[in-house]
């Protein structure tokens, strides 16, 4: 599994690994909606493209949970497919999912990403990207 | 937390010796030792970085319930003069900007009631959208959110949720002033078009309870309350709007805290001076925030009232109180006999003002302001009144506070069990997450009693009666 997690008093601690930055955030996401429902019962129907701009790679981390957080209740759906393109300071997503329904298990709505254990870095090649949500 | 690096000064009171390199200003920590060991060790670390921030007044304090937070701890409380170059912090109010409770009194006994709990249960959790995913019945646009970010809760009586009996018994009556909808960006709104008179989910509840104990029958009189009274909490807050104001403002102020040279020990601490352009532009943010969840407990409110009248027709539900425990207020307090205006971060401590204070509805004024500590589903949660010379800027706990973390939870309980347990002792639970139940097992929770007695002892609140819950929507 590409993500995990880690142990906070009040919310949770997400973990995204993956080859490259972008894949380190696109497990990291899958860790934050994970907490929301099982992300194997989500279908990805629709569709959504979000974009954004920030230079250091920690709050970009921390922009990319937020806007996709904002954006799934924004639009009432719920996400389970990333795929994340960096190119210097533009972050570029395409997002799938579909809206909420009565066949999804509810888990914990997540409020944000704060900056409570945040890090992005690269340990034996493989990238990490971290944080405590608030739940 | 390690009490060794910890000097006590009275028996709910500690302090953490300075060291003089560090440049900070005093930590003080409210609670019992007992208390202040389940704490984890970051609390101590969390509070001590917000003593060194600029413009801080007296000491950085946390109150009996704290436990590990981001950027401030929960139950962190710290106050600001902005003429000293004070600043406002993000970090130091939260996502769920002016989180706090509504209490409702009823005018019925708990033996009246009982028989019909289970239909009173199952009418509530259709009536009132809890839990992720769940959207409200109101739906609205851009500039009819602006009108409920300006009115508050005063704004929902006139659309005719509740009446204007209820806005005395609100902080602000119901609104503050200074929101400025137009520093909410278009996500923070989009967030909230189907979000007004929603729960939300975690540690959100409505919860029917019964005065289990009274301990001040002078305070409990003049709030109304007597034993076997039903009552009914309603923990929520800005939803949506809050938290994406709080996520907007956050990686903001971290930046400017950095352009304007102010050295964070932690970003979580993201802020600004309280008289630059950021701190204005989140403070008024802010206060829309305040006005949302107002709004949105005053939906609450009078949804929770229709649903009761169908199960008990005639049934009288009066506002008790509403209190936010999530915010940052601009407050007069004496410091040494100079009365200053200052910016009070209250992040999980709920405002407690003393007897005589001339903001508390004069109903209450004798006693105090009434301070609503909320408890898990299966212990119960307590009224108290804020006591004279209050020594945190008047603030007192907010709740349990956690003793376990979420993931510790999920794995020691399972949903499905901890509902037919709490069934078997009596307490209806009603929710859409089983996963959410787990880990908000009342277990998880430090003992409430405790956390009371202790708020009392600190001379932050006096402990008025203990209510016991019976039903509990969670979110």
């Amino acid at each position: 599994m590409r993500f995990s997690y880690f142990e906070h008093d009040a919310d949770v601690g997400v973990i995204g690994r993956g080859d490259t930055v972008e894949q380190a955030f696109q497990a990291a996401a899958q860790a934050v909606f994970a907490i929301m429902t099982n992300l194997d019962s989500v279908q990805p129907r629709d569709e959504m493209l979000i974009e954004f701009e920030e230079a250091d790679p920690e709050f970009a981390l921390v922009i990319w949970i937020n806007l996709l957080l904002g954006k799934a209740r924004e639009s009432g759906m719920v996400f389970n497919d990333f795929h994340l393109q960096r190119n210097g300071q533009q972050w570029r997503a395409r997002i799938k999912g579909e809206k909420w329904h009565d066949g999804l298990e509810r888990g914990v709505e997540v409020k944000g990403a704060t900056f409570t254990m945040l890090a992005v870095r690269q340990e034996k090649g493989i990238w990490i990207a971290q944080c405590v949500v608030d739940v | 937390m390690k009490l060794e690096r910890l000097k006590q000064l009275q028996p709910c009171l500690w302090t953490l010796p300075g060291v003089p390199a560090e440049r900070r200003a005093e930590v003080l920590l409210y609670g019992t030792a007992e208390l202040l060991k389940t704490m984890d060790d970051k609390v101590l670390e969390q509070i001590a970085n917000v003593a060194r921030l600029p413009g801080l007044v007296g000491a950085a304090m946390t109150m009996p319930d704290a436990h590990w937070g981001y950027g401030f701890p929960i139950g962190g409380v710290a106050a600001f003069d902005a003429e000293q170059d004070g600043v406002i912090s993000a970090g130091g109010v939260g996502f769920d900007i002016s989180c706090g409770i509504r209490c409702l009194r009823s005018n019925m006994r708990v033996q009246e009631a009982a028989p019909r709990f289970a239909v009173l249960a199952d009418a509530l959790y259709k009536a009132i959208p809890a839990g992720v995913g769940e959207e409200g019945h109101i739906k609205m646009n851009h500039p009819q959110l602006d009108q409920v970010l300006r009115g508050g809760a005063q704004w929902a009586v006139r659309q005719g949720y509740g009446s204007a009996a209820d806005l005395e018994y609100v902080e602000e009556q119901g609104c503050v002033s200074g929101a400025a909808p137009e520093n909410v960006s278009e996500l923070a709104k989009s967030r909230q078009r189907g979000e007004m008179g929603t729960l939300g989910s975690g540690n959100h509840y409505l919860e029917v309870q019964v005065v289990d104990r009274i301990f001040d029958a002078v305070s409990a009189d003049a709030f109304g309350l007597f034993e076997g009274q039903l009552i009914i909490s309603i923990h929520c807050g800005s939803r949506g709007l809050g938290h994406q104001i709080g996520t907007d403002y956050l990686v903001m102020l971290a930046k400017a805290a950095s352009r304007l040279g102010i050295n964070l020990p932690d970003r979580e601490l993201a802020c600004a001076p309280i008289k630059s352009p950021e701190g204005q532009r989140y403070i008024g943010a802010m206060n829309a925030a305040i006005n949302c969840a107002l709004a949105n407990r005053q939906i609450l409110a009078h949804l929770t009232r229709e649903t009761f009248n169908s199960v008990y027709p005639g049934i009288q539900l009066e506002t008790l109180f509403d209190v936010s425990h999530n915010t940052c207020k601009k407050e007069t307090h004496e410091i040494r006999n100079e009365r200053r205006q200052l910016y009070v971060h209250r992040k999980g401590a709920t405002r407690a003002l003393g007897p005589g204070h001339p903001m508390i509805p004069e109903r209450y004024r004798a006693a105090g302001q009434p301070v609503i500590v909320g408890g898990s589903m299966g212990t119960g949660s307590y009224i108290l009144a804020g006591s004279a010379g209050n020594p945190a800027f008047a603030s007192a706990s907010h709740g349990a506070g956690r003793a376990m973390s979420r993931r510790q939870a999920l794995k020691q309980w399972d949903g499905r069990a901890l509902i037919h347990d709490l069934a078997q002792q009596g307490i209806l639970i009603r929710t859409r997450s089983l996963r959410g139940v787990a880990e908000e097992a009342p277990a998880a929770y430090k003992d409430v009693d405790q956390v009371a007695e202790a708020t009392e002892v600190a001379g932050l609140a006096r402990r008025v009666a203990f209510l016991r819950p019976q039903v509990c929507i969670k979110g």
